[in-house]
């Protein structure tokens, strides 16, 4: 069965983030002035195959941790959806 | 003795003929390598030099790590050969966990290409140990992504285990403390941000990195591994 599995890399709490704190930064001059906090972080869409939902999640999980994050300073969150 | 120093060449590596010439001049003899062989060959020492490995993509490092030459690297390393990994190399190493930490874009997202100046605390290492603690070094940096991070737990272990080689005087990419360079535990492997290849001659504005790569031909001079 094939699956779409959403992954969300973001930096670890802590980790400086200094994409965020520019975007931020430069929010107020387009009359943003409310915004609080900006993180930055990566996402990729990944089409893969596996027997089950349980299957899909663990393969997505495996390929984010040892490729698509660094584990020393980011982590990820996963979703995943079957593909009709 | 002359050492033969292979520089490893990834696709989108850029810095492998400095690497190569500045060994030469200082007396060792540099050889390249391509990031698809398997087998070292007879060496002595390697340079993991500056570049863009694979594009950068992903993360600098992360996909370089995956390249067939990587597994004779990590034997290489794990048998006590001196490894250095200069700028992209650096990058490389720590995503081959072969050091620790990871490097980030530089504090104030600008890309540095700058004369730096460094300060030897550790000459416990391959890279460093021709050089005296406190020396200090001039040596250009040229990186987007420099600034070292890792945890406190490490931190606190490479500062204990006195495995931080180089601190940068002024900290230009926000490194956590300061730190330009680190070595594993034994000493054989090294990482660092700025380039000493290109600060071996007059010509070049600064010699002062010829005295890091000396003790790293003297090294792998002496080295049995390979």
């Amino acid at each position: 069965m094939r699956f779409l599995a959403h992954v969300d890399v973001r930096l670890r709490h802590g980790i400086a983030d200094p994409e965020g704190a520019t975007i931020l930064r430069a929010l107020p001059a387009l009359g943003f002035d409310s915004v609080a906090s900006v993180e930055s972080g990566r996402s990729f869409r990944v089409e893969l195959d596996a027997a089950d939902l349980e299957g899909a999640r663990s393969m997505a999980a495996s390929l984010a941790d040892r490729l698509l994050a660094n584990p020393v300073i980011e982590e990820s969150v996963i979703e995943v959806e079957p593909l009709g | 003795m002359s050492a033969t120093i292979g520089v490893v060449v990834f696709p989108g590596t850029n810095c492998e003929h400095d690497a190569v010439t500045a060994v030469d001049a200082l007396g060792g003899e540099g050889r390249l390598l391509f990031h698809a062989d398997t087998s070292l060959g007879d060496l002595d020492g390697l340079i993991l030099p500056g570049g863009f490995a694979h594009g950068d993509y992903l993360r600098p490092g992360a996909i370089a790590r995956f390249s067939p030459i990587m597994e004779a690297v990590r034997a290489f390393a794990e048998a006590g050969g001196p490894v250095v990994g200069i700028c992209n190399g650096f990058q490389v190493l720590c995503e081959a966990h072969l050091l620790p930490g990871a490097l980030q874009k530089n504090r104030g997202l600008t890309f540095l290409c700058q004369p730096s100046q460094l300060e030897v605390a550790s000459t416990a290492s391959v890279l460093t140990a021709g050089a005296t603690v406190g020396e200090r070094l001039a040596v250009p940096i040229n990186h987007f992504s420099g600034s070292y991070t890792c945890d406190i737990d490490t931190l606190r272990q490479l500062q204990e285990q006195d495995r931080i080689v180089l601190r940068y005087v002024d900290n230009p990419n926000g490194s956590i403390d300061a730190i330009a360079g680190i070595s594993n535990e034994a000493g054989n492997v090294v990482g660092l941000m700025p380039h000493p290849e290109r600060a071996v001659s007059p010509l070049l504005g600064s010699e002062d990195g010829a005295v890091l790569l000396r003790s790293f031909l003297d090294a792998a001079a002496s080295t049995s591994v390979g």
